[in-house]
């Protein structure tokens, strides 16, 4: 049986992690590949890497911390953040990342999935999809939510499965940061129109949430990001309570 | 001993160099080329695989030779390869993925799209799944059944001959997931991101 993946999000800003682990054991804090190593040995069933380095000369960092992390992690790794082109999709695939997620180009340039996905397979394209509620609907928000690009999230997400995406990483922008859980209507609404999986991102608070994400979000995946840093609740901790309560996760 | 990944432009493959390095350490030498006599002369093969069934057949015979060279190198040398992901689809004689097309013929068999059950089930079929051992095999030395494998596909191999199925993993339908015929290996699933227990199956494969 297919299981259910518990997905760490790490933030790296200019090759360190922002929001991370706190361990007292950790030699470097701020190490993406350390604190990735120690999610992957906990048990985590992908690792995601969000760039977040806003200076054009310290975005080749990232590729640096890729190539190291993936030299030690054996579990896929995804990363996104800043990715414009199918040369910088190349360039990270190159350093040893597994899938990237692409949001702002995708939208701004439907191409990039189209040729990316043609080129690399649809299992590397994951279209990472920032929505935010309007009225009775959903909007599209690019360049880390600061701009809407007015388009409808729901429709967004069936093109970016005929485009060729393999997987939909789907964060809610009104949850994002508050710990309320995800938007379960957003999640549920968007699975049940495409047939690839989708990740659920944004709001987790407990590890309830993840158990909603799944169950009624019907998401494939969840990520989360804050409940696992400064050691609030270990990735085990998670896919034990995931497993306590019926859902099928790797242990 | 040195073992060779074949690099002939079949998508990202430093998930696969990784894991071999990490693996054989200082041990075996692992190369990765896609020059015909340094293939020639190594002990063993892995042929990675990424994106669709005709592309990577596609690349395959972009490189002169080359087919050639594995035919050599697995039927007439019966020397050890292991096929990952479409690089087991493509031991089968015919694939339907974009268009039909020929394979390699090693394994008789075709490689369809998986059954989603009018969309009951999502395709790719992407993450940890179980695997049932239904025969030894000698890269699944040592791996327990039911051990999680990480998958990333929506093409299944149905070989003709069901004896040469090592492991299956259940989705939609049973998905052949581990193939031994002789001297060849394959498995659906990525040891090189399966974390510890695919890095064994890899171990297995370079002791062999």
């Amino acid at each position: 049986m297919l299981k259910n993946r518990v997905i760490p999000c790490l933030d790296v800003k200019n090759g360190r992690v922002v929001k991370g682990i706190n361990f007292v054991d950790l030699k470097d804090a701020g190490d993406p590949v350390e604190q990735a190593k120690i999610y992957s040995d906990g048990g985590a069933d992908e690792i995601c890497f969000l760039d977040i380095t806003a200076s054009n000369e310290k975005r080749d960092t990232i590729y640096d911390v890729v190539e190291k992390t993936s030299k030690k992690c054996f579990v896929p790794l995804t990363v996104g953040g800043g990715i414009r082109s199918v040369d910088d999709i190349n360039k990270l695939l190159n350093c040893g990342a597994d899938k990237v997620s692409i949001n702002t180009a995708a939208v701004e340039n439907s191409k990039v999935v189209i040729d990316s996905s043609k080129k690399f397979g649809s299992q590397c394209i994951v279209v990472a999809i920032d929505a935010k509620k309007n009225g009775d609907k959903w909007e599209v928000f690019t360049h880390g939510g600061r701009n809407n690009s007015g388009i409808n999230a729901i429709e967004y997400a069936e093109q970016m499965e005929k485009n060729g995406a393999g997987e939909l990483l789907v964060t809610s922008m009104d949850r994002d940061g508050t710990q309320v859980g995800y938007d379960i209507n957003l999640m549920s609404k968007i699975s049940s129109k495409v047939n690839i999986p989708v990740i659920a991102s944004g709001g987790v608070g407990t590890l309830n949430h993840l158990v909603d994400g799944i169950k009624l979000g019907k998401a494939s995946a969840v990520l989360a990001a804050s409940i696992f840093h400064y050691g609030k609740h270990s990735i085990k901790e998670a896919k034990d309570y995931l497993d306590s309560k019926g859902i099928p996760v790797r242990i | 001993m040195k073992v060779t990944i074949v690099d002939y432009n079949s998508g990202n493959i430093s998930s696969v160099i990784n894991s071999f390095n990490e693996v054989a350490k200082n041990k075996v030498k692992i190369e990765v080329t896609s020059d015909l006599n340094k293939i020639q002369s190594s002990d063993k093969i892995v042929l990675p695989g990424q994106g669709s069934f005709k592309s990577c057949v596609g690349a395959l015979k972009n490189i002169e030779g080359l087919k050639d060279v594995l035919n050599e190198f697995v039927i007439s040398n019966k020397k050890p390869l292991l096929g990952i992901c479409v690089g087991l689809q493509m031991f089968a004689d015919i694939g339907y993925e974009e268009t039909e097309t020929k394979g390699l013929g090693w394994i008789s068999g075709k490689v369809s799209k998986i059954d989603n059950q009018n969309g009951r089930y999502k395709l790719p079929h992407i993450g940890w799944n179980q695997i049932n051992i239904v025969k030894d095999s000698k890269i699944l030395r040592d791996i327990e059944n039911n051990s999680h494998m990480y998958f990333v596909h929506s093409y299944e191999f149905i070989p003709e001959d069901k004896s040469v199925i090592s492991a299956t993993t259940d989705y939609s339908s049973n998905i052949v997931c581990s193939v031994e015929k002789e001297n060849i290996f394959g498995t659906q699933f990525h040891p090189e991101k399966s974390d510890k227990i695919g890095l064994k199956i890899i171990n297995n494969f370079i002791s062999l």
